[in-house]
């Protein structure tokens, strides 16, 4: 039922000369949300960032291993990263809309995929908009600039544009880190509710937030995957040491 | 006795302070002032122009000719139309390529190019007008004629391309100055909802940085509509009414440099060159004055 999505394998990145990732092998599950977690410079985002070859903008990152999607090594020269991209959408640590309309944020992805068809976009807005549970708040200022939203409010825009374009896999870089408790909560309801759909990897510094959501856990540190569980055993029988003592916040 | 020192340095400080308020305030002013005066003055002795020749005349009449044999005339129409026939034609060489250029600059070229780039761009800035004017004549003048087949090519697309030449410094330094602050969040969201680089740049950094751009081509315009010299040089110099870009033009400001060394003071010619002056005077402000106002509202509908 449950399909591997991502299969890592013996993946590596540095920086130049300074290695960031380390031998990582993990297999990601579809329609699951599998959490990351680590102490900060632990890798946790640069390993995000590889699933969509994000990373290609940095000057100097060199990688090796493979990273298969639906068993397509995307870590190939010759990958189309516009296609990967499309296939893989992300959501970043500090919610980032465009200084566009609501509706323009949404529609972005959709316009520059090159559709021109006014009533599917108008209908693909709403929708993303519905899915990422915003749209009651904000359908009647479609077209009020995003600036206008509340913080929570620009992070939920942040996913329906990422939804809108019809991802597969959605990535997720601390995507509360940056707001208060309840509209973290709101993100994390909806996240749950987004697994029906999309299978999500989320990068997390918060512990409770991943013991909340995820449903598999990574524990990575100094660039290297501990441990790999799944989230009810890694919070309550982690295997290892290192592992129990982060979780239960001895150092971090 | 301590609080009496304390009372003396509080005292010391006041005055330093005061003195510096006034200071800053005084250099302020001077500034206002010496454009008042300026306006002023402009106003002044353009004023008498208005008495003695018809407004109708001076704004809806085609030629300039104070010394006419039979009937002196002042209609500033064929000189304005050339103004912005020159000025338009520059624009429309050097906002594309000056976008284009500080694109390129930000976005596509590796650190070192542009660390060698950039200054040398700005020192395209620094050469001075009657040096492009005599380029315009000597280069571009051959050229132009030879392309379009005519006699020669000192005429208003030749004033276009010098004064191109001369706005897209300014241009491409602050269209690029404007690029490189769109925050990298904005480029990040693009590339990973699968746009291209060439899509991010013209959807997202461009909108995002077009208050600065409107600037830096306004700035551009200032520049073009008010330069003199080597439109003087370049353009040809003849005050009809220009019907094409390759005919000879005479723009107000090269009317301005050419007649005022000549003309008899207090004469209605010499009031009538002010007149040309403030009129120009006021195109400028209102450019300003409106490029203001859009850039205003944008940046509102953006915040």
């Amino acid at each position: 039922m449950h399909d591997v999505k991502i299969k890592v394998s013996n993946f590596s990145l540095s920086y130049g000369d300074v290695p960031a990732i380390k031998n990582v092998t993990m297999s990601i599950k579809a329609n699951r949300i599998t959490g990351i977690i680590g102490p900060s410079g632990c890798g946790k985002s640069t390993f995000l960032r590889a699933l969509n070859r994000m990373n290609d903008l940095i000057l100097g990152v060199r990688t090796s291993g493979t990273i298969l999607i639906d068993s397509e090594d995307i870590l190939q020269k010759n990958v189309d990263v516009v296609h990967l991209r499309r296939r893989v959408g992300m959501v970043f640590q500090k919610s980032n809309p465009f200084p566009k309309t609501i509706f323009e944020n949404v529609a972005y992805g959709l316009r520059i995929g090159g559709i021109k068809d006014k009533a599917y976009i108008e209908q693909k807005v709403e929708k993303s908009l519905q899915a990422a549970a915003l749209w009651d708040e904000v359908k009647d200022r479609l077209h009020k600039s995003a600036f206008e939203l509340s913080g929570g409010q620009q992070q939920r825009l942040c996913i329906a544009r990422a939804l809108a374009v019809e991802p597969e896999i959605l990535l997720m870089d601390e995507p509360a880190s940056a707001l208060d408790p309840l509209a973290t909560l709101k993100i994390e309801e909806l996240i749950h509710e987004l697994k029906k759909k999309y299978t999500i990897v989320i990068v997390t510094h918060n512990m409770q937030q991943a013991a909340r959501i995820s449903d598999f856990t990574a524990f990575f540190m100094l660039g290297e995957l501990i441990e790999y569980d799944v989230a009810n055993i890694m919070f309550t029988k982690p295997r290892k040491k290192i592992t129990e003592d982060y979780i239960t916040g001895r150092f971090g | 006795m301590k609080h009496a020192e304390a009372v003396k340095k509080y005292r010391a400080r006041k005055i330093e302070e005061r003195f510096f308020h006034s200071l800053f305030f005084i250099n302020g002013i001077l500034v206002i002032v010496v454009l008042a005066g300026i306006f002023a003055i402009l106003l002044k002795t353009a004023a008498p122009a208005f008495r003695e020749i018809d407004l109708r005349e001076f704004f809806f009449t085609v030629h300039w000719d104070p010394a006419g044999y039979e009937k002196e005339s002042y209609g500033i129409i064929a000189m304005l139309v050339s103004t912005f026939l020159v000025t338009l034609g520059a624009l429309a060489i050097a906002i594309p390529i000056g976008i284009g250029a500080a694109a390129y600059l930000c976005d596509v070229a590796g650190p070192r190019v542009r660390e060698i780039a950039k200054p040398l761009i700005e020192v395209l800035a620094a050469i001075p007008s009657v040096v492009l004017g005599f380029i315009g004549i000597v280069v571009v003048n051959p050229m132009l004629a030879k392309f379009f087949r005519q006699p020669n090519g000192l005429n208003a697309v030749n004033g276009s391309i010098l004064l191109a030449i001369m706005a897209l410094p300014t241009i491409i330094s602050i269209t690029e100055d404007a690029l490189v602050s769109v925050p990298r969040s904005f480029e990040q969201a693009s590339l990973a909802l699968g746009a291209t680089k060439w899509q991010t740049i013209i959807r997202v950094k461009i909108p995002a940085a077009l208050s600065g751009i409107i600037a830096a081509c306004m700035l551009g315009m200032g520049r073009a509509i008010g330069e003199t010299m080597t439109v003087l040089m370049a353009t040809g110099c003849a005050p009809a009414l220009p019907t094409s870009y390759l005919h000879a033009v005479r723009t107000m400001t090269a009317t301005i440099a050419i007649e005022l060394g000549e003309v008899p003071y207090y004469s209605t010619h010499y009031y009538g060159l002010f007149a040309i002056g403030l009129t120009l005077f006021i195109i400028t402000f209102m450019i300003n004055l409106v490029a203001d106002l859009v850039l205003h509202n944008f940046q509102k509908m953006q915040r």
